[in-house]
Order: structure tokens, then sequence, then C-alpha cells
């Protein structure tokens, strides 16, 4: 599977008795948004912890764009071109908006260690913080403090940090959380876009937006990946349907 | 409210035109008392840059304040008793120039922040405060033990230290020397404060998670926040003891530590003027309450409760409102 830009092989994770990822093998491939769902508690969270570096598996790999990242920390990881986002923003709340993109622009020139020249002067970064602001419609409210943000705009920041990386591949956690039925479309449609620019690993709850922006799902249930497949494959699993989505009415 | 730009002009000026005034009405020990603020300032300068920025709240600054006093006491000392430092592996003499017990404040400081700041801050919180405390009282205590210079009693230097082109027995002119290395402080830590470091380093106290995310390690920011931070109360440490010619363990006292603290807590924490403020208002209240009563922190504790509980941005706070995020 070397057309894989990012590939979890047998990742397995326990916490105590408790499975919490059980032999989880997936793949991300180039142009593609490759969903992951699964009910709470079904090891979504600690799956993306690994592929992202912060958590060590047990036993299994998690290779980036061919290479062997298990044992790097996130950062590097980072660095190879992973650009995560979290369930729970985690922004630079005190600071500006236009500050917490160039906080990634800056993540990615891999520059910080200057200190007299002022940061929002340097051209490069700010045009790449500013393009990301604008992408994600938030360009109208830079020099406002995150704090004062409402929550949707919060998952559009964190989307726009994740931009600034120009990454090899997005993992997303759960970016249509909290965000209205309006603000949702208007993510998806984004989305839909973005899979062009680097594949997408999607972490969502929003059935919906899964089922608008797929083009597979892996379901996973009690840690382990029950079925993986198109839209249409998962719609008709037995197996799906049993563990989790439940009969249509 | 006041823009905070203005706020800082009238402190600087302010703390100008109180030893000029003095000069011109012959009030020395009031000029004393003015370097004594710009010098605590300075400490609390290099302390804002590590717990206010970096949110690393070190009960140890008094470790560099002590290392910097007694890389001018050791200096001085030998200086003016005409033995060497050492004489092997080669012959290192005493000194009374300032900018070489500058220079050698700093790096001592700097050398001491970079290995103690390996070891706190693997710990977070809580035990962060603990570890700075413990190599304060390590430092503190070996100071009381070091009998070659002095021990309990520390080191009395006869003369001051010298500076090209200056008289620095003249109150008026050490005072200019220590206000224009305060100055050279602030402007630093205001760029510092604009700068990529200092957005990284901003956002690593914030959301340490984040700046992983984005490639950039937050530890390894924190610690040359911390290294700096060392690095400039070290200097404070230097100016400070010449200011005594008079160097002892207390400097490394763990009440020292505290204070630097407190002088950034009643400023404005993060805030460029806040410890400049907190210095200032607090050798201002240690004189004239402090000759009142013996008992004066009393007071001291009351308005630092006051403004724990009602003004969380410190006196500068209560003046200019909130920080402002850029233009």
């Amino acid at each position: 599977m070397t057309d894989a830009v990012l590939a979890t092989h047998g990742l397995t994770k326990s916490f105590g008795a408790l499975m919490a990822t059980d032999s989880v093998s997936l793949d991300l491939r180039a142009g593609e948004i490759h969903a992951v769902i699964g009910p709470n508690g079904a090891g979504k969270s600690t799956l993306i912890s690994q592929i992202c570096g912060g958590l060590v598996p047990d036993a299994g790999r998690v290779d980036l764009l061919g290479h062997d990242v298990t044992m790097l920390p996130a950062r590097l990881r980072a660095q190879q071109g992973l650009a995560r986002t979290f369930q729970i923003s985690a922004l630079a709340m005190e600071d500006s908006v236009l500050q917490n993109v160039m906080l990634g622009a800056l993540g990615a020139s891999r520059r910080p260690w200057s200190f007299l020249r002022p940061v929002l002067g340097q051209r490069d970064l700010r045009d790449t913080a500013e393009h990301a602001l604008e992408r994600v419609g938030l360009a109208d409210v830079a020099a406002t403090r995150t704090a004062e943000l409402s929550h949707g705009q919060r998952r559009q920041l964190e989307v726009a940090v994740a931009l600034t990386l120009n990454p090899k591949a997005f993992v997303m956690d759960e970016p249509m959380a909290g965000l209205g039925a309006e603000g949702s479309k208007r993510l998806t449609e984004f989305l839909d876009g973005l899979r062009a620019q680097a594949p997408i690993l999607l972490v969502e709850h929003d059935m919906d937006a899964v089922f608008a922006l797929a083009d597979r799902i892996s379901v996973l249930v009690y840690g382990r990946v029950i079925e993986t497949g198109t839209v249409a494959e998962i719609r008709a699993s037995q197996a799906v349907r049993d563990a989790y989505l439940g009969d249509p009415a | 409210m006041m823009p905070e730009r203005v706020l800082n002009a009238v402190v600087l000026a302010g703390l100008l035109a109180v030893p000029l005034w003095a000069l011109v009405v012959d009030e020395p020990f009031t000029i004393t008392l003015a370097t004594r603020a710009v010098i605590f300032a300075l400490a609390a300068v290099g302390l804002n840059i590590a717990l206010g920025f970096g949110g690393l709240v070190s009960l140890g600054h008094a470790v560099f304040f002590g290392l910097g006093g007694y890389a001018m006491g050791i200096l001085a000392h030998h200086a003016q008793t005409f033995t060497p430092l050492a004489e092997w592996p080669f012959l290192i003499e005493g000194t009374k120039s300032m900018p070489v017990i500058w220079l050698v404040a700093m790096l001592t400081s700097g050398v001491a922040a970079l290995l103690i700041g390996l070891l706190s801050l693997r710990t977070t919180g809580v035990y962060f405060i603990m570890i700075t405390l413990a190599f304060g009282q390590m430092f503190y205590y070996f100071a009381i033990s070091w009998a070659a210079y002095g021990g309990e009693d520390g080191l009395s230097i006869y003369v001051r230290n010298d500076f090209p082109g200056l008289n620095t027995l003249v109150p008026i002119q050490f005072f200019g020397l220590c206000f224009a290395l305060l100055c050279v402080a602030l402007l630093f830590t205001a760029l510092l404060a604009r700068s990529p470091f200092g957005l990284a380093l901003n956002a690593a106290r914030q959301v340490p998670a984040r700046v992983e995310t984005v490639g950039l390690d937050p530890l390894r920011l924190k610690l040359v926040a911390f290294v700096i931070s060392g690095v400039i109360t070290g200097l404070a440490g230097a100016l400070f003891a010449d200011l005594n010619r008079f160097v002892s363990p207390t400097m490394f006292s763990w009440q020292m530590s505290g204070e630097i603290i407190i002088f950034i807590i009643l400023g404005g924490t993060a805030r460029l003027f806040g410890p400049v403020v907190g210095a200032v208002l607090f050798v201002t209240l240690e004189h004239f309450l402090g000759g009142l009563s013996d008992y004066w922190h009393i007071y001291l504790g009351a308005l630092l409760l006051l403004i724990v509980l009602f003004a969380r941005g410190g006196v500068i706070g209560l003046l200019a409102g909130r920080a402002r995020l850029h233009d």
C-alpha cells in the first residue's frame, strides 16, 4: 500500500482490561475523505491520539508518506505534514484570531527563534495566515480576541490553523461538533473542496456530513474496525446496522 | 482608562524625575531609593518573561539574583584583596570593572537557568513551583556554608565598581547607569513580546498541545524564555550588590524570590511595565510604611490581597484596562 498517504497497521492500545484500539488497520489515500464513525466509546479519540502522536500504541505501526512515524512525537509528525484539528478547540484564547493562524504559519516555517523583529510584519507568514483566514471565512474577525468568537467560528479557526501548515494529510476530530445546521452545511462544502489539496481522515458524528463527504467509511466498534467501504457498502452492511446505525424506521 | 503606552511613559518619566528632583534639593538617600526600585524592577522584568509570558511560576528566581550578586562580590573581593580567583589551569584575576562583572553575572545566571530549567520544566504547576523553590534553598544554604566568601556574613566591597567614564560613587550617576539598563531590558522585552518567539511562547503558555501540532516544541520555547529571564535577573543581582556594596546569602533567600513575584503581581502580570510599577510601589511602601512600623508587610499583604481579589491585572490593569492585542 505504497500509495497511502497515511496508514495504520494493526494498531493496538489497551488501558488495563479495556481494548481501546484493537488491531486497527486503515489507510488514507490521496484525494479522498476517509471517515471514521462509531458509537461513543468506540475508541475514535484514542485512535486519533495514536495517529497524531499523543499516545504510543502497544502494538502496530503508523506510516506517514511511507515512513514509520509510530515513535515520533506529535511535533515531528506535524513537521512531516500531518495537520490535526481538535475536537475541543485548542486555541490561544487570549490572542487574536490572526495571532492563532500566525502561530500555524510560524510553525510551518520553523523559524520561531527570532526575538526582535515583529512577527506580524513578516510578509510571507502573514500572507499564509491571512489567506487561511479568508478561505474559512474569518478574514473579517482577524483582529478579534479568540475568546470572543462564537463556537462555530472557533471550529473554523481550528481548520484555518491546519490550513496554514500546508499539510500532506488532515486528521480532523469532529470538526462539525456543536455547529448548527447552517454551519455544518458550510463546513461540509468547504471540506468537499479541501480533499483535492490533501486527503482528510475525518472522525465525525454528523452522519449527514459523513454520507455527503466520505469516499470511504470505516466503522469502529469497541476498538475494532468492523467494516470499511464506500457509503453505499456501509449503508448496505448488515453488520454495521446491527452494531451501530440501527434499523431505518 | 489611560492608554497603556501613555501610562508607561508617565511611569518612566516619574522614575527619572524623582531622583533628578532629589539631586536638586540634595536628598541623596532618595536617589538611592530610586536606584533600589530600578534594580528591583529590572529583576522583575526578567522574571516577567518566564512568569508573565511563559506561565512559569518560578519561586527560585533569587538564584539568579544571588548569582549575579555573588559574581560581583567574588570578582570585586579578589580585586580588592589583590588575590587571584584561580591560578590553575590559567590565572583568573578579580576585577572592579562593571561591564566585565555584568557579563560574568549574566553568563553564570544563564548557565544556571539552563540547568535548572532543563530539570524543572519536566514538571508543571505546583511541582514546578516547588522544584524551583528547592533549587533556591540549595543555593541559599550553599552560600551560607561557603566560608571562603563570608558564609552567613556575606562579603563587603569597600568601593563601588568602575564604569568607564563615570564616577559610580555619585548616586545620580549610578542611578543613571541602572536606569539605562532597565530601559534596554524594557525595550528588549517589548520587542520580544511582538516577535515570532514571543508569539510562540505566548501560545505555549496557553495551549501547549496546539504549539506541538504546528510542529514547535513548547518545552524548548519555555526553556529559552527561562534562560533569558534568568540572565536579566542575574544582571539585576550584580547591580543590587553594587548598590549596597555588599552581598550576602539573603539575596538567594526564598523571600527574595517571593518579593520579585510580588512586584509583578502588584504591577500587572505579563504587562511590559507591570514589574516597574510593582517594584516602585514596593520600595515606596517599604520606605514610608517601614518608617511607621516594622510590621509593614501586613499592609503589603492587605494590598496584595486586594489586587489579587479585585484587580487581577495589577495596577496597570486597573489604570489601563486589558492589554491591547495588536494594531
